[in-house]
C-alpha cells in the first residue's frame, strides 16, 4: 500500500533537494514534503537495518557525539547511515533518506546501522514510529524552556526514549536526572561518566544552580573518563586506562567522547576491538560550527555553538581569553529561543577586561549582561555580517573565537565565506 | 562608581534560591546587587532555603520562578514566614517577587492535577493551573515605573482580588492570565509580576524603586546613577522582537 507512495514521496523529495540546493535552501524541507505526502515514510526506510537504529539525544553535544558515534562503527567495519546535518528533528532525518538512497532502493541495502541525533521532543515522537534498538542520553541541561516548559519535563522526554530501547541504553551516571530516566526501562544500561577527580568541570545543571540534587549513581562506568590533560582525554576502559590525544575541544566533548565509545562498543558486541575505537576517535575532527576553526587572512578563526547555559558556561572554562579576539553573537530566532533570560546563568568575568564585540537580534541584551559583570564590549553591531568579517580580518595573526547562537552561527559562516573556505552544510 | 564610600547597608533577602532559581532569575539578584553599590552603599546577600530562619533586617525581599517540583517543596516551607512576610509587608519593605513565587504570594495555586499549594497571602489573588502556557516576549505598562520589558512562561492563570492592584496593563503577551490584560499584582511596596528576562536589567526603573524604598525607610542617602546607553538600547531592541 505505502509502497508506491513512499517512491512518489522519495521521488518529490529528491526532486525539492536538488532545487533546495541550487537555491541554497534549508537542510530539512525535502523531508517535511515526503512525511506529508506519505506519513510514516520516515519509519518504513528505517525497517530492516541488520544493527537496527541507534537515538542520541540531551541537551548538550549531539551533533558532534553523533558524529564520534558514527567514525567509531565506520572505522570498525559498519556502512552507517546518519543525519550528519544536524538537523536533529523527524523530518531532517527523512530528508537525510531521500539524500543517501536511490528512488525504489532499501536502506537495509546500503546501510547496516542507523545513528541518529534527535531533539528530545521529537524523539519522543520518533520512538513511538520506530523503537531504537540502542538509545545514548548525554545530558539534561536547561534549554530552551520557552519550548519544552521545564527541565524536568525534558528528563521525562529522555525516560520515554529509555522505555522504547530495545537492546541497550547508554547513560551518563553523574546526570542525576538520567539515572531517574533509566529506572524504568527494560533493556540494559551502560553507564559513562567521568572520575571524581573532574566533579568540578562537569558539573550538573542542579550544581550549576547551587541546589542540592538527587545524588547521581554509583554504578561503575562501561567507560569512563579519568584524566583531562593538554596530552589529551584518558579512559578507563575494561579495566586499563588508554591516554587519546583528541582533535576535538571543549571538556564536555572529551566526556561525550566517553559516552560514544561505549555506544560502540553496545553495537559492536564481541567485535569491539579497544584499540581501533581509540585510533579512530583521535581522528574525529570538530561538526560545523561546534568547535570548527577556519583561517581568515593569516588568522585563525574558531566558531564555539552555545546554546544554553549550562553549554555556555562549559565552554567558557574550556577556552582561554588570552591572547584570542573574542565576539559573542547573540540571536533570538525560534531555533536559539525566544527568551534571554538563559544569559543570566552564565558567568562571564572570565571575559575581562573586555571582548570585541557583540552582534546580533540580542545584541544590546548581551551587551547589558557583559556589563553587570563589568566586561567591556569595544563594539556592539545591529547589522551582524559586516561587523563579523571586520573582526575576522582585524589584527592579522592573532586567533579569534566567536560563541554564538545556532542562527547565529549559520549567518557567521556565510558573512566569512567569502575570506575562506569551509566544509559547505 | 565604584569609588564611591558606602554611605550604609541595604540587607537583600533572596527567597529560595536553591529551588526558584529557574529562567536567569538571578538576574535580578546581580542587578540588584550591583546598582545598590552604584547607589554608594553596600549590599549584603541573605540566601533563605527551606528550613533557614529570615534574617533579623531585611532591607529589600527578592523571590524568584521555579520548576513545579521546587514550588511544591518550598510552598511549606514558606507558610512558616507567613505570619513575618505579610508584617513586612504591611510595614512597606519593598519586595520583588517572580512566577512561581508569585503565585505563592497570593491566596492558594490551584493546579490541574496535582494537589492545591497554599500561598502567604500577601497579595489578595489566587493562581489555577490552566492548559495551555502563556509563553512570550510581554510589553506592559506600567502607571509608576513605565514601560515593563520581559518574557513570561508560565500555566498558572492568576486572577487578582479586590485588594490588590495589577501592576500594569499589556501592551504585548498575556500576563496574568491572558483575559483581563493585567500583568502583576502591586501593593504597598511589593511587586509580584510574570515577567523573567531577567526582569531587572531591562528594567532599570524597577530596580532603583526597591533599592530607593529600601534606602528611604532605612534613612540612607542615595547617589544618582548614570544610565548606559546599553539598556535604553536593549529594551528598544527587545520590545521590537516578535512574541
Amino acid at each position: 500500500m505505502s509502497g508506491l507512495r513512499d517512491t512518489t514521496a522519495h521521488a518529490l523529495g529528491k526532486a525539492l533537494r536538488a532545487a533546495a540546493r541550487v537555491r541554497g535552501g534549508g537542510s530539512a524541507y525535502p523531508g517535511l514534503a515526503a512525511e506529508r505526502i506519505a506519513p510514516g515514510f520516515t519509519a518504513r526506510s528505517l525497517t530492516g537495518l541488520p544493527r537496527g537504529v541507534v537515538v542520541i539525544s540531551g541537551t548538550n553535544g549531539k551533533t558532534t557525539t553523533t558524529r564520534v558515534v558514527t567514525a567509531l562503527l565506520e572505522a570498525s567495519g559498519l556502512r552507517v547511515f546518519t543525519n550528519r546535518t544536524g538537523s536533529n528533528f523527524v523530518r531532517g532525518v527523512a530528508s537525510q533518506v531521500i539524500a543517501d538512497v536511490p528512488v525504489g532502493g532499501r536502506l537495509a541495502d546500503r546501510f547496516d546501522v542507523a545513528v541518529l541525533e534527535l531533539d528530545e521532543a521529537h524523539a519522543v515522537h520518533f520512538v513511538a514510529d520506530v523503537p531504537a534498538t540502542y538509545s545514548l542520553l548525554l545530558n539534561v541541561m536547561r534549554d530552551q524552556l520557552d519550548r519544552f516548559g521545564e527541565i524536568d519535563t525534558t528528563a521525562r522526554k529522555l525516560a520515554v526514549v529509555a522505555q522504547a530501547t530495545t537492546e541497550a541504553i547508554v547513560a551518563n551516571r553523574d546526570d542525576p536526572r538520567l539515572v531517574s530516566a533509566v529506572e524504568a526501562a527494560v533493556s540494559r544500561v551502560a553507564w559513562f561518566g567521568h572520575g571524581a577527580a573532574l566533579a568540578d568541570t562537569f558539573p550538573t545543571d542542579d550544581a550549576l544552580y547551587g541546589a542540592v540534587g538527587e545524588a547521581a549513581s554509583a554504578e561503575a562506568a562501561d567507560v569512563e573518563l579519568v584524566d583531562l590533560t593538554d596530552a589529551g582525554a584518558a579512559y578507563a576502559i575494561d579495566g586499563a586506562e588508554h591516554l587519546v590525544p583528541l582533535q576535538l575541544t571543549g571538556a564536555y566533548n572529551a566526556l561525550n567522547s566517553a559516552a560514544a565509545l561505549s555506544l560502540a562498543r553496545q553495537v559492536l558486541g564481541a567485535e569491539a576491538d579497544t584499540a581501533t575505537l581509540l585510533a579512530a576517535l583521535a581522528e574525529v575532527t570538530p561538526a560545523f560550527g561546534r568547535g570548527e576553526k577556519f583561517s581568515v587572512e593569516g588568522s585563525e578563526v574558531e566558531i564555539v555553538l552555545v546554546k544554553n547555559p549550562g553549554g555556555f558556561r562549559l565552554a567558557l572554562t574550556s577556552y582561554d581569553p588570552a591572547g584570542t579576539d573574542t565576539a559573542i553573537v547573540i540571536n533570538d530566532h525560534h531555533a536559539d529561543g525566544r527568551d534571554m533570560s538563559w544569559l543570566w546563568d552564565v558567568d562571564f568575568s572570565s571575559l575581562a577586561p573586555g571582548i570585541a564585540l557583540v552582534a546580533g537580534t540580542r545584541s544590546y541584551d548581551m551587551a547589558v549582561r557583559l556589563l553587570y559583570d563589568e566586561v567591556e564590549a569595544a563594539e556592539v553591531a545591529v547589522d551582524l555580517a559586516p561587523a563579523i568579517a571586520r573582526f575576522a580580518r582585524a589584527n592579522p595573526g592573532t586567533p579569534k573565537r566567536i560563541y554564538c547562537t545556532y542562527t547565529a552561527m549559520l549567518e557567521v559562516r556565510r558573512a566569512l565565506e567569502r575570506y575562506t573556505t569551509m566544509e559547505a552544510l | 562608581m565604584t569609588s564611591e564610600t558606602s554611605r550604609g547597608e541595604l540587607h537583600i533577602v533572596n527567597l529560595y534560591p536553591r529551588h526558584m532559581n529557574i529562567y536567569g532569575d538571578r538576574g535580578n539578584m546581580l542587578v540588584l546587587t550591583r546598582r545598590t553599590t552604584w547607589h554608594g552603599l553596600t549590599p549584603v546577600v541573605h540566601e533563605v532555603n527551606p528550613g533557614d530562619e529570615l534574617p533579623e533586617r531585611a532591607d529589600i525581599i527578592v523571590g524568584g520562578g521555579g520548576q513545579d517540583s521546587g514550588q511544591v517543596t518550598v510552598a511549606d516551607d514558606l507558610q512558616r514566614h507567613g505570619d513575618a512576610l505579610r508584617g513586612l509587608a504591611a510595614d512597606g519593605v519593598p519586595m520583588l517577587m517572580i512566577c512561581g513565587m508569585y503565585q505563592l504570594f497570593g491566596h492558594r495555586f490551584v493546579p490541574i492535577e496535582e494537589p492545591e499549594l497554599p500561598g502567604v497571602g500577601v497579595f489578595d489573588m489566587e493562581t489555577v493551573g490552566g492548559p495551555v502556557r502563556m509563553i512570550g516576549n510581554v510589553v506592559a505598562e506600567s502607571d509608576d515605573l513605565g514601560t515593563l520589558i520581559g518574557y513570561e512562561n508560565h500555566s498558572g492563570r492568576t486572577l487578582l482580588g479586590a485588594g490588590v492592584a495589577p501592576l500594569a496593563r499589556v501592551t504585548q503577551g498575556d500576563g496574568n492570565n491572558g483575559d483581563d490584560g493585567f500583568e502583576g499584582a502591586t501593593r504597598d511596596n511589593v511587586i509580584g509580576t510574570y515577567l523573567h528576562g531577567s526582569l531587572l536589567p531591562k528594567n532599570p526603573a524597577v530596580a532603583d524603586f526597591l533599592i530607593e524604598t529600601a534606602a528611604r525607610r532605612a534613612g540612607l542617602e542615595t547617589v544618582e546613577v548614570s544610565e548606559h546607553d546599553h539598556i535604553e538600547r536593549a529594551r528598544r531592541q527587545a520590545a521590537e522582537r516578535p512574541r
